[in-house]
């Protein structure tokens, strides 16, 4: 009750005001908990973050639960993952929030997407294909050059919204470049022994680790996108690993595990859960803990 | 003689392609050892460059596809269609639905006992297979300001409705939006939600006996949503009324008004809820629906008055991992009507006085307890009302309620197939209709959103 009045004390200053107080800070809604961190990376105290999602959630399948419209009515800038991830839910949110300034093409809607060239744009469109987004793969916050990439577009749209932080906004970008220039080569000398290794994947969304470590998809848990394993598959699975063994199968911390445990026992290959995001583990906090972790993981399962 | 020179002529006639002809076949045979010696060359230059390629190749690779993804270049633009004068056409959307239904009793004489018919989109329908209504939803941005949507509902016996046909805002700001055209209205919970996203194959009973179904009319509505981060909406809406309990008024203007509050938010990670109040103000004149005994004899016809409704609805889904889901959710609705009916309408025909206050509500629940399969259960209970009648006829009040237990199948996002059990006592003469119905969903085309 105490609360309800604290609002209904809130309304009525908003009401008698006209208009909100000038807010110091950018109002950031992040669909995923890695642009939120990217977000909060390059805006630090000149952003106020608030992510959509948790790493234990899959991103198609989340809902416009009235907090979040609450949050997207007074942001100034949506930062979305883009390439249809948020299909199902970020469309109504922007529509129920009543805020045209967060609108796709507004400066206050950006797309993580727009800044990068997607891996596996399907030449063919069609649901039989299970789960595929007419775009290209959207799971692409596993590449540490997409986290660049994606970094130099939203530096420009931070200081397109709020040009008076020009320089703040271009300092700290310069700053996060360095810090990840210098990291990116620690993970990439230290990820050397993982070139080359056949591993299994569970779902599209592993793609883009794969592709920077080097690392070879031998088969899929899903047989299509989105698409759960049949026994009958599973079954092909095994005689497919047992011809040509896999090192690893990796998963992601909300993925089911069952069936790849289950694959892990048959194919005597150890399974590995990466955090996917950051939240995703105790140690991916950020995302540079995100890139420590998961390659922690990963070369602590081949010893 | 005279005859010599045309088998000179032809002589030489016949003669003259052979030497071309020779003439021929030695070019051609120059041609191609030249050929021979040319491409023979160009192979080995070939073999020599693909040998230098492999060998440069296993230093190569990375470099490519170090160059093939980050490249900061700008993705095109989304598009909808293929270009040229499709890429600006809508995103369409179809449902197809069907089911299969079973009733222990004769469907045609199901009723809401006490209350009068609102409709005829009401009742578990007929039995044996049916086919559905196909929904056709397109959509799109209309300019910078507007964007539209419209859904026709086409039914199994080949007709065309009109559910939905609306323009809403897009550019106001501070949380306004308005919306003009036919469209569900925003009050309680299930009002809005199509068809298709239902989680029974039909709505509770108090939904069917008070608004035949969901309740929309022609008209506008105007959306506020608060400055707070605890989500808080207020809406209003007035319309022409043409939909059950209200009726199109021989008047200019407009037939009452709606107006309707939502609140919700988090209680933790996994946990979140809204909930909302609203009241509708509504008239009535000659309205169709009659309010029947169990024989099915109207008893009282063709209402005239007021009818004011109250909802209050609440919903709380809990979700403790990505594969599992609570949804528990309930509404309460109560009217009160002050009229005049025609008493007895296939007879004398007698205008009386009428005053009554019915209640409504439903409590259910559904359970996500697996990555593609859902439980639920819904209770719903009516209650009449004490009806003040003048000039004094016999009415008893009246309590109908039904039991539902459904389980459905969700083999993807696109396809649905359900099953649903009912102990309906909606004819409250105890003698319990046992109802059973499998249920297909399937959507095809643009991927919808769904509202909470």
């Amino acid at each position: 009750m105490k609360r309800f009045i604290r609002y209904l004390v809130l309304l009525a200053a908003a009401a008698t005001f006209g208009t909100q107080p000038a807010q110091a800070a950018l109002k950031v809604l992040a669909t995923t908990a890695d642009w939120g961190a990217l977000a909060r990376e390059l805006g630090g105290e000149q952003v106020d973050v608030y992510v959509a999602t948790s790493a234990m959630q899959d991103v198609h399948r989340v809902e416009a639960k009235p907090s979040l419209v609450a949050r997207a009515r007074s942001a100034d800038l949506v930062v979305a993952n883009g390439g249809e991830l948020e299909v199902g839910w970020l469309p109504v949110l922007i529509q129920e929030s009543g805020n045209s300034r967060i609108r796709p093409g507004a400066p206050g809607y950006f797309e993580a997407t727009s800044a990068l060239r997607l891996l596996e744009v399907p030449s063919k469109l069609d649901r039989s294909l299970g789960d595929i987004h007419p775009q290209g793969n959207p799971h692409v916050q596993l590449d540490p050059r997409n986290i660049q990439a994606v970094a130099h577009a939203l530096t420009a749209r931070l200081s397109q919204l709020d040009p008076a932080q020009l320089a703040y906004f271009t300092a700290r970008a310069r700053d996060f470049d360095a810090r990840w220039d210098a990291a990116m080569k620690g993970w990439e000398s230290r990820a050397a022994p993982l070139k080359g290794l056949p591993v299994v994947i569970m779902h599209r969304d592993q793609v883009y680790l794969c592709h920077w470590l080097g690392l070879v998809e031998l088969a899929s848990i899903e047989p299509k996108p989105g698409v759960p394993p049949t026994a009958a598959y599973l079954g092909s699975l095994v005689s497919k690993l047992t011809a040509s063994p896999a090192r690893l199968i990796l998963l992601n911390a909300y993925n089911d595990p069952k069936a790849a445990n289950w694959l892990s026992e048959r194919v005597k290959t150890p399974a590995v859960v990466l955090p996917f995001s950051v939240g995703g583990s105790r140690k991916a906090a950020d995302l540079f803990g995100l890139y420590d972790d998961t390659l922690d993981k990963l070369l602590a399962a081949l010893k | 003689m005279r005859i010599f020179k045309p088998v000179a002529a032809l002589l030489a006639l016949a003669t003259l392609p052979a030497i071309s002809w020779a003439d021929d076949v030695s070019a051609l045979r120059a041609e191609l050892q030249a050929l021979k010696t040319d491409y023979g060359a160009r192979v080995e230059a070939l073999e020599a460059r693909i040998q230098q390629l492999e060998t440069a190749s296993q230093a190569n690779a990375d470099a490519a596809l170090a160059a093939a993804t980050p490249a900061p270049e700008p993705a095109p633009e989304p598009t909808t269609g293929g270009g040229g004068a499709s890429a600006f056409n809508p995103a369409i959307s179809l449902i197809l639905g069907g089911s299969f239904t079973g009733t222990s009793r004769d469907p045609e004489d199901w009723r809401v006992a006490g209350f009068p018919a609102a409709g005829d989109e009401i009742g578990p329908g007929e039995r044996s297979f049916n086919l559905g209504e196909s929904e056709l939803t397109f959509s799109a941005n209309i300019d910078p300001y507007f964007a539209g949507a419209v859904t026709f509902a086409l039914t199994g016996e080949g007709e065309i409705e009109v559910e939905e046909a609306y323009v809403r805002t897009t550019a106001l700001r501070d949380g306004l939006t308005v919306k003009g055209g036919r469209f569900f209205s925003g009050f309680g919970y299930l009002n809005e939600v199509h068809a298709h996203a239902w989680d029974f194959v039909d709505q509770p009973l108090v939904y069917q006996a008070m608004f035949g179904g969901q309740y929309r009319q022609n008209g506008v509505q105007v959306k506020w949503l608060a400055p707070t981060d605890l989500f808080l909406e207020f809406g209003a809406e007035t319309g022409n009324g043409d939909g059950f309990p209200s009726t199109r008024l021989e008047k200019n203007g407009f037939n009452g008004a709606t107006l309707f509050a939502h609140v919700g938010g988090d209680l933790g990670a996994d946990t979140n809820w809204r909930a909302g109040a609203a009241w509708l103000t509504q008239r009535a004149e000659d309205r169709e629906g009659a309010i029947t005994d169990d024989e099915g004899t109207a008893l009282l016809d063709g209402f005239t008055g007021d009818a004011d409704t109250w909802v209050l609805d609440g919903v709380l889904k809990w979700a403790p991992s990505a594969r599992r889901q609570l949804k528990l959710q309930g509404e309460y609705m109560r009217r009160e009507e002050d009229g005049t009916y025609v008493a007895d309408p296939s007879g004398l025909g007698q205008l009386t006085n009428y005053q009554n206050t019915s209640s409504g509500w439903y409590l259910q629940t559904v359970y996500q307890f697996a990555p593609r399969w859902r439980a639920g259960a819904r209770y719903d209970s009516l209650d009449s009302g004490d009806a003040r009648i003048e000039p004094a006829m016999p009415w008893t009040s009246l309590n109908p309620d039904r039991l539902s237990l459904m389980l459905d199948w969700n083999p993807s996002e696109f396809s649905r197939l359900r099953a649903q059990y009912d102990w309906d006592n909606a004819r409250d003469d105890g003698d319990r209709d046992r109802i059973w119905r499998l249920q297909y969903i399937y959507g095809i085309g643009a991927h919808g959103a769904h509202k909470y």
